[in-house]
């Protein structure tokens, strides 16, 4: 038996899928399940074709399966979108006058149901309603649930209409279940839980909003870019209750510069950008090193190169983020293993950004960006925020030397009577443009001597599974869940992961997990193993195998596990 | 003590050339701010490189020397964060109308309340005598070898098409008239431009000292709330008009349509995460 019911929604873009998603996976997270849900989608507005998967079960769901058990094709196009990944145990329930395709299709007249009650749109509630009933999900929680979304969006004269809908859809599945056009058994296997009623539900863009938020963000400044715009907006909607600044700056290398100038006068800044966007960033990135400036950089992977596929996923630009500015300057680079690790981290990022004055990369992807799952309550911060200011002296020099982990203390404009200047030449410890070599050398220590403390700091890797393994997987960023999953499915008792949510610098004793290890296999979604590259140079240690995904889609779960037995039976596997 | 000698900057010595317009410029901007009675720790100068961006290194200010073409975002950010402070972008003319072109059309848009003075030599300094955007058609250099094909920038007929809320132009030799206009542009509720003719004594032959007093008069009895008047006089070309070309005092500024300084309570600076709303936003959803 799986361990969980997965239902795909595809269609073309402004048909609704989103809506369904939003509605069926708040209610059956009401009903007491854990969900998860993550989409692909094309680049454009209307039309083209994309999906939505969510999962329902009675166990934690984090990781996105390639196996559809529910089909829910919108449009003529849906079927063949996701044909590869149809198997016979896939139910796929649609209107079948439109729908084109020799496979079996349990018919509901979604559109005229529909039109009965009024519009077209009502197709998605009675979609919603359907698999409510299938899932044996509370038709009151259902209820509930529309009635408050509709007035929250100040359309109460939608309410009673699309409460029609939902039972509607509801009793529609009860029919099929009744006639046993579909199995009940198929979907008998969840057990509800009230205890989960009060998870939350947040998606990675807006865990990074809330994270810096609690990290002290007041400022963003960025030009938008999928996929990285979500915090960007989510900021925006926010800025009057958090007092933010959140600007819309003319390109990226405004942006970044203007994070800058914010953090110099005392703000709490960040950018949320990708892949092409942040390039245009490496300069001001550089500026940062220089000026030993804090900087909190959200950088959303997509596929590249150039433009790529934008609205993609990919986890290759993690060398991009590790080499970016020229010069020499230390820089954190963060990648998140799940939700919650996105919130607490890029609070995270604002303290280490503000302690060392240095860069703090909070690196995701879109499939992080798009995808939510249940989690526990988060927690608010403990106190106000440590803010690394000082009230400068008439005396002060922004750039003292002497410290022995090369920080000197950071004053702002216009508190104290000292004068803060900043100087992206090589500077003398006022501040001041200088050619001195004696000097430029004692910078450019002075620059890199956090590098140790960093080093000290550094998030280790977590272990997943048992201590005694022979083959370790290696993982990082967002495919955490992903890989622990694939190895529950193997369940076998010499394999392990570990995963790496700081990816740069890694902590010091990362090595002593590799050396324990018979045989090493890398898992990323690129194409080059840019991790696994990483840790060979950071290490030492040659890792063997590589598993590697790069065709925009995020890893599977089930697909993985397939591909790691193929591997471990010598079959699989890149160099 | 001389008054003056509080935006000394005795540590560092000016880097230009012996007769370089700059030190007039660097002189006109220390009087103005004196007259203007500034404390040093209430001047931020933001500047991006080149000779003319040196400036504020050698001046008792704050200073952010950022990067080529990009002092005007940090510029806008450091007012934005604290409006108390008085806000200077100075550069030249390939930093701030070339590297930073875009930069110079937006922050009009913005109409932050800072001042950006342009030292507008019409050549390449610091990189050794290329083409400026302000280059004149026909200008040779080692690069433009046949002279310069493109046509130069109009900053002043750009700016005033904007609407930017206060547009001047000066020539550096005439020091009273600088420091007057740069302390109008400073003491200006708004985005505040003022270009200034400077001659490059190394390498402009063409734009010396002599052609500015002889290319250049200054403005008489203009209505400098008159747009299209100013556009007309912007784009002279026989004798290059000096003085404020337009001012819009009406338009509102950056800082001032920024929500979090219309707020009561505490400075923007000096709030704190508002927690209930956090705690009610992770419970909702």
């Amino acid at each position: 038996m799986e361990r969980e019911i997965s239902i795909v929604l595809c269609g073309e873009a402004g048909q609704g899928i989103q809506t369904v998603e939003q509605l069926l996976t708040k209610i059956l997270k009401l009903s007491g399940y854990y969900v998860f849900a993550t989409k692909e989608y094309m680049s454009r507005v209307r039309g083209g074709s994309n999906s939505t998967q969510i999962l329902v079960s009675d166990k934690p769901a984090r990781a996105p399966i390639s196996r559809m058990d529910v089909l829910i094709p919108l449009d003529k196009e849906a079927i063949n979108h996701v044909s590869t990944r149809l198997d016979r145990n896939t139910i796929i329930i649609g209107d079948q006058e439109n729908l084109v395709t020799d496979k079996k299709i349990i018919h509901v007249s979604f559109l005229k149901m529909a039109e009965e009650i009024g519009q077209p749109i009502y197709a998605n509630t009675i979609a919603v309603g359907l698999l409510l009933g299938l899932l044996n999900g509370d038709i009151r929680v259902g209820r509930h649930y529309l009635k408050d979304y509709f007035l929250q969006k100040n359309k109460a004269e939608f309410v009673s209409d699309n409460i029609l809908a939902l039972e509607k859809g509801f009793q529609e599945a009860k029919r099929l279940l009744k006639e046993n056009l579909i199995d009940s058994k198929r979907f008998s296997i969840l057990k509800s839980s009230a205890k989960l009623k009060n998870n939350l539900l947040l998606n990675g863009a807006e865990a990074v909003g809330l994270g810096a938020i609690a990290g002290g963000c007041n400022f963003i400044s960025s030009y938008p870019m999928s996929p990285s715009t979500g915090v960007l907006v989510f900021l925006a909607q926010y800025a009057d209750d958090f007092h933010i600044i959140a600007e819309q700056t003319e390109d990226e290398i405004s942006a970044i510069n203007m994070a800058l100038g914010a953090w110099y006068t005392g703000a709490r800044a960040m950018v949320t950008t990708s892949g092409g966007g942040f390039s245009l960033m490496t300069e001001g990135l550089s500026l940062a090193g220089m000026l030993e400036s804090p900087l909190v950089i959200h950088l959303a992977q997509r596929p590249g190169p150039s433009t790529g596929l934008p609205t993609r996923t990919e986890q290759a630009d993690l060398q991009l983020a590790l080499y970016a500015g020229h010069g020499e300057f230390p820089r954190i680079i963060l990648a998140p293993g799940n939700i919650e690790e996105t919130y607490l981290l890029t609070q995270k990022a604002f303290h280490w950004a503000d302690r060392f004055q240095i860069p703090v990369f909070i690196l995701t992807d879109q499939y992080t960006m798009d995808t939510y799952y249940n989690i526990k309550k988060l927690s608010i911060p403990r106190g106000d925020i440590v803010h690394f200011i000082i009230e400068t002296p008439a005396d002060y020099q922004r750039y003292k030397l002497g410290s022995k982990d090369g920080i000197s203390p950071r004053g702002i404009p216009g508190f104290g009577e000292g004068l803060v200047r900043v100087d992206s030449d090589e500077h003398d410890e006022m501040g001041l443009i200088t050619e001195d070599m004696v000097i430029r050398k004692k910078m450019v220590e002075k620059r890199n001597a956090r590098w140790a403390q960093l080093k000290k700091e550094a998030i280790p890797p977590v272990l997943s599974g048992t201590e005694n393994y022979r083959i370790l997987c290696v993982g990082w960023g967002s495919n955490y869940h992903t890989i622990q999953e694939a190895l529950e499915r193997l369940n076998r008792p010499d394999i392990s992961l570990l995963h790496f949510s700081q990816v740069y610098p890694i902590a010091e004793d990362s090595i002593k997990f590799l050396n324990k290890a018979e045989q090493i296999i890398s898992i990323e979604n690129n194409y080059t193993g840019q991790f696994s590259q990483l840790l060979e140079r950071q290490t030492g240690i040659t890792i063997e195998t590589r598993i590697l995904k790069y065709d925009g889609l995020p890893l599977y779960a089930d697909e993985l596990a397939q591909g790691i037995k193929e591997v471990l039976e010598g079959k699989g596997g890149q160099r | 003590m001389n008054k003056s000698m509080s935006f000394e900057q005795k540590v560092v010595k000016p880097a230009w050339c012996p007769g370089c317009g700059n030190f007039f410029i660097l002189k006109a901007l220390q009087r103005a701010l004196v007259e203007l009675a500034l404390k040093p720790q209430e001047v931020v100068i933001v500047s991006g490189i080149g000779q003319a961006a040196k400036t504020p290194q050698y001046l008792n200010v704050h200073m952010f020397n950022g990067l080529h073409g990009r002092a005007l975002p940090p510029a806008t950010a450091i007012k934005a964060c604290n409006p108390h402070l008085t806000v200077i972008a100075e550069g030249g003319d390939g930093d701030m109308y070339g590297e930073g072109g875009n930069h110079f059309l937006h922050t009009i848009r913005r109409n932050p309340d800072i001042t950006q003075l342009v030292h507008n030599n019409m050549v390449y300094g610091l990189t050794k005598g290329q083409a400026s955007p302000t280059s004149e058609l026909g200008y040779r250099t080692p690069v433009q070898v046949d002279g310069v094909i493109s046509q130069p920038i109009n900053p002043i007929a750009l700016a005033i098409s904007q609407d930017a809320s206060f547009v001047a132009r000066v020539f550096c030799a005439n020091l009273e008239h600088t420091v007057e206009i740069i302390k109008k542009a400073i003491q200006h509720p708004g985005y505040a431009l003022v270009d200034i003719f400077q001659p490059c004594v190394t390498f402009n032959k063409v734009n010396t000292y002599k052609w500015f007093q002889e290319h250049t008069y200054i403005l008489q009895d203009h209505d400098v709330h008159d747009q299209g008047q100013a556009f007309l006089r912007a784009t002279e070309t026989e004798k290059l008009p000096l003085g404020i070309f337009y001012q819009n005092e009406k338009k509102k500024t950056f800082e001032q349509r920024l929500k979090v300084h219309q707020e009561e309570g505490p400075a923007f600076l000096s709030r704190t995460i508002n927690r209930e709303k956090l705690k009610e936003i992770l419970e909702e959803r």
